[in-house]
């Protein structure tokens, strides 16, 4: 086994994400499967090999500076769960 | 008995529409009472556009009364709802995009729409695109036309299934590992997956950005050409999309494979292909010799290490993708106390079982300590899989396999067990590793009737010899002929 449940809680939270219990039991283990499979990379010698983030030879794509159109307020807002005065609202991030 | 109007391929519906036999509008109708009659069976669709798709044929009807004659002018196709549709509800198949209303059109829909497709709804598909069944959306599973209790494969299982029940003229799909090939195989259609940067991906919505690439499913290669032409191309919102000319693919289509070489890896008949889909595999490729290509043995050596590449690399793009989906400026919001929790709890009661297993995959991939050993050990085997192919193209013209080891699998059958749900992708993920292209064509049936895939993969911007090769093969052969066996029910 790869993986605690202390583990999936731990990448949850650095993922934002809610799990419940049953969904750490559950990921503990599947997650755990799925590494153990992952461990024949291991194998393979890579010494020297550049990775490959991205496979085209294409590098600094710029595009000219020129002002274009972007998207109305409302419409950028339209589909907020929550907004008020032209922004979109959240809780306070700060304590006061 | 003439056919159906629903029946036509794309370019018999361009000439008959050109000779005035029928009308968009008439065309469109026809589709959409087949959706009305089928569509209970097979959950194709998410969102059926009706009454939009009737004003977009009357519009292109109206253009082609005043002299116009745009490429797809009054042809009615599915766009796989990952792909943004300005004004029409695009849910990626999630919960947490129930009610979300795109403000603009992708750059691919958008070149369709302008030159005269008629949209007719949006197609179901694994959540966020993520799976190889459809049996991910959150929403329901669509069951493959030709056996309903056989899953049509995904992602785009929607798109390769309205296809297959002819529900569609054509569809859009995306494929990331193998998600508009792979149901094009289990479905009995044509799913072409072109190169990365081919085809822009502004207004896709991401999964695995430096996978990505939005594809066609239709009834015959020359369709899929046709819709490739108008679609490709260098658009200045996607930075990916490469700066180079686009031809009108169905030039390539001339029917000659004379003195092609064609690649047969032998990584990709291994044990567990099943024994019917080698045997039909290796059929086709026999048709193809006789046609006068040359058949020889290649080796992508680095094949069995492709899948936990793809596993590392997609889903630690995945992960920080779809961090966007805060419950801020879009999507399901939970409407927590504070804001960590309602980040928390928005994306844990917005995303399904596969997107939250994804995101943990490529978090904890991405993590300290444990990037060398996971992200950057499998972008270095990503190196090496590229490489194969890249030597493997210096011997051969393409290369030919099976598109899955199988053919459909039952709903079900994989839904607890997803590594092997994942090995249905094997012989898929390769290309999209590599940013190379391929085309799945049928090339027979099982005992029990499902449709089997061959696979033509050729090198990055190799669309034209890709289209050639399956275009030749599927007009030496007749399974382009057969239809899914559906019930119409009175």
């Amino acid at each position: 086994m790869h993986l605690t449940s202390d583990d999936v809680r731990h990448v949850a939270d650095l993922a934002r994400l809610h799990l419940t219990d049953e969904e750490v039991r559950l990921y503990t283990q599947q997650l755990s499967a799925i590494l153990d499979y992952a461990e024949r990379l291991q194998e393979v010698d890579t010494s020297g090999v550049p990775p490959t983030p991205y496979v085209l030879p294409l590098q600094n794509v710029m595009a000219e500076d020129i002002p274009q159109p972007s998207l109305p307020n409302e419409v950028a807002l339209a589909n907020a769960p929550d907004k008020a005065n032209g922004f979109f609202r959240v809780r306070a991030v700060f304590e006061e | 008995m003439s056919k159906a109007l629903y029946e036509l391929t794309i370019h018999e519906a361009l000439e008959g529409m050109r000779r005035k036999e029928f009308s968009a509008v008439e065309l469109t109708r026809s589709l959409l009472e087949r959706i009305e009659q089928v569509e209970d069976q097979v959950k194709a669709y998410l969102t059926v556009t009706a009454d939009l798709a009737l004003e977009q044929a009357a519009a292109a009807d109206a253009r082609r009364r005043a002299g116009e004659e745009a490429a797809l002018l009054g042809i009615p196709m599915g766009i796989k709802d990952v792909l943004c549709t300005a004004g029409v509800r695009t849910t990626c198949g999630s919960r947490i995009l129930e009610n979300f209303i795109p403000p603009y059109t992708a750059t691919a829909v958008q070149r369709l729409l302008d030159a005269g497709m008629v949209l007719l709804g949006k197609t179901n598909t694994d959540e966020f695109a993520m799976g190889s069944s459809t049996e991910n959306s959150a929403y329901f599973p669509t069951r493959n036309p030709w056996a309903l209790d056989r899953v049509p494969g995904g992602s785009s299982g929607g798109s390769a299934a309205a296809v297959a029940a002819q529900e569609a003229m054509a569809a859009l799909g995306t494929d990331t590992g193998g998600s508009v090939r792979l149901p094009a195989s289990y479905c009995g259609v044509v799913g072409l997956k072109p190169s990365y940067g081919r085809v822009s991906r502004y207004g896709l919505v991401a999964y695995g950005s430096s996978l990505d690439q939005i594809g066609v499913l239709a009834k015959d290669v020359r369709d899929a050409a046709l819709v490739l032409t108008v679609m490709a191309g260098h658009d200045p919102h996607d930075s990916t999309s490469m700066p180079a000319p686009t031809p009108d693919y169905r030039a390539a289509l001339t029917g000659d494979v004379r003195g092609l070489r064609i690649g047969l890896p032998e990584e990709y008949f291994i044990a567990g292909v099943q024994p019917e889909v080698e045997a039909a595999v290796r059929r086709a490729l026999d048709v193809l010799v006789d046609l006068g290509a040359e058949v020889r043995p290649v080796s992508l050596p680095n094949t069995d290490k492709a899948l936990p590449v793809y596993y590392l690399v997609a889903t630690a793009e995945a992960s920080a993708n779809l961090a966007r989906f805060d419950g801020v400026r879009y999507g399901y919001s939970a409407g927590a106390d504070s804001i960590l929790e309602n980040y928390r709890l928005s994306r844990g009661r917005g995303f399904g079982a596969e997107v939250k297993r994804r995101i943990m995959l490529g978090t904890y991939a991405l993590s300290a300590g444990y990037y060398d050993a996971y992200y950057l050990k499998a972008q270095q085997v990503r190196t090496l899989i590229k490489q194969d192919f890249e030597r493997a193209f210096e011997q051969v013209d393409v290369i030919a396999s099976p598109v899955a080891p199988t053919t459909a699998f039952r709903l079900g059958e994989k839904t607890d067990d997803p590594l092997a749900m994942y090995l249905s992708d094997v012989f898929t993920i390769t290309l999209n590793l590599a940013g190379m292209c391929g085309v799945s064509v049928p090339c027979g049936f099982d005992q029990q009737g499902l449709p089997i895939g061959l696979q033509i993969m050729g090198p990055h911007l190799g669309e034209e010899i890709v289209l050639r090769v399956a275009h030749a093969y599927e007009q030496a052969t007749d399974w382009r002929r057969r239809q899914a066996p559906l019930s119409i029910e009175a």
